[in-house]
């Protein structure tokens, strides 16, 4: 609470209370201990109140407020529960109820739904007056990332919200109006037929079944009951931050030793880490932007290991792709590598791997399906399954996750620095990279090696790194809308950078479209620390000083952009068609 | 060109890309003024609709999702996504209309044009619709075709006016 906020003086439900200007009717209850119902309110999106269940009563007043959207003002009295407040909620919530499908056991959001939690709440489960006027819709599952099952919409709008303002990519949107309003695609096309970009971040912000990713679990399941197949899993940097929320840990705990016993119980021959491949990834970006620095490259370069962010700038901005970093995600490095550079050290025919990452990304799923994502000769990451679905298998497997004893990676793609475990979050790439970069330029030891100025949630941070007397300027940004605002700027002309980072979810992957139900704000801040609270603990944080990698760039691969790394750990990128 | 009943005009296909296109020069490329660019498209379509591939174009030169200029299209009442006739006919379905017994007028115009309500005429020049008030209760049950408003209706009548918009093309 800033000194200078002007306080309101309020009551609420008979308790005083004080609550700073500006505060929401909704938000002030809390701190009276009252949990207000509601439905088309998300705390990080704009508010729409468009569903009316959270009506409140205000003293002397006749008409019902809307508290997710009232601010407080001074000598308010509110009552939060009233006979009549409780009426009007029940009728929203029949309306509702009615023209849903209730199939909750087969339903995927099945004991994670807020419009099922409400219902047990409010009492209204099988005493519906209403006549029941369910319609069927067509299930939309077919772009093998996004499934939206428009039987289950309640029309609430924050999916429009998040796609057409904090993402900017315009795919979703209302429709209609009065009864026959309705949230759809353009001319009700399937998702594959749009501009949609598979972040998935409307999945984190629905708050029923009607958006989720596209469950590869069988898969899975079916490769590790293969005795022929030798199956390898390797785990993104953000997932070991937040897989612990879906067993009761709290926000942001650092649980990479539960979740590799998870894995090796669940069956996986080794259980690898994306942290190493990220380090690889530094290695060949890093020394791709030193090239552009010194041959006059195309600048600024951008970072290129967010897919939603790919097929972003491959949709809107296809002027712009020389900007992005030819380097491979550490995801797909991992998957050409593990297939090549692994099967030949382990002495496995590659034809035998089947490759499967644990990822917060729902996007990543078309990354590994690009048609060029097989320079190892065979497809390069076989399966992708989101944390969510990694904590559904944990679940089908019986594991009592936080009993589990913990356990290490397997060698040698386990070995991973500070820089790699940062990568789960905006600003982490950016960071590891100068770590980097600074002692390949100047030769010299980096001591300070916190980057705070691109640490946090900020949309847009910038930072100038002094390179032995040549200024870099770095900016970083996370969520497409400001994606947009970069590429405008250097598009335009106006923008003096030499190295951007983008990341396609609004804080990096902590807040990844594939990441727990109940991602807010106050959880990816909790994700990012645990983040750095391990990168900072950690005797080895610049990627180039990871043994692991060291060795298989001696071994193997040669020189960083050399041909061998070129062949597999770059690519290229397609100009795709907006509509 | 003129069209023989029960031939296709093919309207749609004769609309194209450039039509389209300069239509949205016409009006300066402007984001406000989707409106009236779809209005027009609409109108000069022949067909008495926008089209995905359409609205697809207005999106791209104005700068537009697509999903925006969808929603526009569906929130207004006058614009139709599916194709229509030439010559929408549409009957006041208010109150003051439906107590003059506006359901005979359908009736009528059903019977002329060989379709039920909300249909098309196979050789598109008609559409039978509903709509709301045309603010010409004093002469109900009324029909709108286009601009021009007709009531005190017979068989006769009918016939005469669907007639003159035959032979107009
Ligand atoms: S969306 Fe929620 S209420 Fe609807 S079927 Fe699924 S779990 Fe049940
Ligand atoms: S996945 Fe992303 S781009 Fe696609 S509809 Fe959802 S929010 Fe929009
Ligand atoms: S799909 Fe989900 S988020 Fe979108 S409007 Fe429907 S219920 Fe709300
Ligand atoms: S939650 Fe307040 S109106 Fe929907």
């Amino acid at each position: 609470m800033q000194p200078d906020c002007k306080n309101i003086n309020l009551i609420i439900d008979g308790v005083p209370v004080s609550v700073p200007e500006g505060t929401t009717i909704l938000d002030a209850a809390k701190k009276v201990g009252v949990k207000i119902p509601t439905l088309c309110h998300h705390p990080d999106l704009k508010v729409r109140a468009t569903c009316r269940i959270c009506v409140v009563e205000i003293k002397g007043q006749r008409k019902y407020k809307t508290a997710c959207s009232t601010e407080v003002w001074e000598g308010a009295e509110v009552i939060t529960n009233s006979p009549g407040v409780q009426q009007a909620r029940k009728m929203v919530l029949e309306l509702i109820l009615a023209e849903h499908p209730q199939a909750c056991l087969g339903c995927l959001r099945n004991t994670k739904c807020e419009l099922q939690a409400l219902t047990a709440e409010m009492g209204v489960a099988n005493k519906n007056r209403l006549k029941k006027t369910v319609k069927v819709l067509p299930l939309d599952d077919c772009n093998g990332a996004i499934v939206r099952d428009a039987s289950k919409c309640i029309q609430c709008g924050r999916c429009t919200e998040m796609c057409q303002e904090v993402q900017t990519v315009g795919a979703i949107t209302t429709a209609n109006r009065s009864m026959s309003y309705d949230v759809t695609t353009a001319f009700g096309k399937k998702l594959r037929e749009t501009t949609c970009v598979y972040c998935g971040q409307c999945t984190t912000v629905c708050p029923v079944g009607a958006l989720y990713e596209h469950d590869d679990t069988e898969k899975v399941w079916a490769a590790l009951a293969d005795p022929n197949k030798h199956v390898i899993v390797q785990t993104a940097p953000s997932v070991r931050v937040a897989i612990g929320d879906e067993f009761g840990l709290p926000a942001g705990t650092f649980s990479e030793g539960h979740m590799v016993a998870a894995l090796r119980r669940i069956g996986f021959d080794k259980v690898f880490d994306t942290n190493w491949s990220a380090d690889v990834t530094i290695m060949e970006e890093g020394h791709e932007l030193i090239h552009r620095l010194t041959n006059r490259g195309v600048l600024p370069m951008i970072t290129s290991c967010s897919p939603g962010w790919i097929k972003f700038i491959e949709t809107f901005y296809p002027d712009m792709l020389p900007h992005l970093s030819t380097a491979k995600s550490p995801q797909q490095m991992f998957g050409a590598l593990v297939k090549t550079f692994y099967a030949e050290k382990a002495g496995i025919d590659p034809a035998n791997i089947v490759s499967v990452s644990v990822m917060p990304c729902t996007a990543k799923k078309i990354e590994a399906a690009r048609p060029e994502m097989n320079d190892s000769g065979y497809r390069d990451v076989d399966i992708v399954i989101t944390t969510r679905e990694f904590a559904r298998m944990i679940r089908r497997k019986g594991l009592d996750f936080c009993a589990l004893p913990e356990e290490h990676f397997d060698d040698p793609m386990g070995v991973a620095s500070g820089a790699g475990v940062i990568f789960g979050t905006s600003g982490g790439v950016m960071e590891a990279a100068l770590r980097t970069v600074y002692e390949v330029v100047t030769k010299k030891e980096l001591h300070a090696l916190d980057f705070k100025a691109v640490r946090g949630q900020q949309g847009m941070k910038t930072a100038e790194v002094d390179l032995d007397g040549t200024p870099v300027k770095v900016v970083v940004v996370n969520g497409l809308k400001n994606a947009r605002k970069i590429l405008n700027e250097i598009r335009e002309g106006k923008a003096d950078y030499q190295f951007v980072e983008v990341m396609c979810c609004p804080g990096g992957c902590v807040g990844g479209g594939g990441q727990p139900v109940g991602t807010v704000r106050k959880t990816k801040a909790s994700r990012m620390e645990g983040l750095y609270t391990a990168d900072h603990k950690m005797n080895i944080r610049q990627s180039h000083k990871n043994p692991a990698v060291i060795s298989m760039y001696k071994d193997f691969l040669g020189e960083p952009l050399g041909e061998k790394a070129h062949h597999l750990l770059h690519t290229h990128y397609t100009p795709r068609e907006q509509q | 060109m003129t069209v023989q009943p029960g031939q296709c005009n093919c309207a749609a296909e004769s609309f194209t890309e450039r039509d389209v296109v300069a239509i949205v020069e016409k009006y300066g490329r402007e984001q406000d003024q989707l409106l009236a660019m779809l209005l027009d498209i609409q109108e000069a379509s022949g067909s008495s609709c926008v089209l995905r591939e359409w609205a697809a174009i207005v999106a791209r030169e104005i700068g537009l999702p697509l999903s925006k200029v969808f929603e526009v299209l569906t929130f207004y009442s006058m614009f139709s996504t599916e194709p229509r006739g030439r010559y929408l006919v549409e009957i006041c379905k208010s109150a003051p209309c439906k107590m003059c017994k506006s359901d005979e007028v359908v009736a009528m115009f059903e019977k002329e044009l060989g379709i039920k309500l909300g249909k098309t005429t196979p050789d598109k020049l008609f559409t039978l619709m509903h709509t709301s008030c045309v603010g010409a209760c004093d002469i109900g049950p009324v029909a709108k075709i286009g601009e021009d408003v007709y009531g005190d209706l017979t068989p006769e009548k009918v016939s005469e006016i669907v007639n003159s918009y035959r032979e107009k093309n």
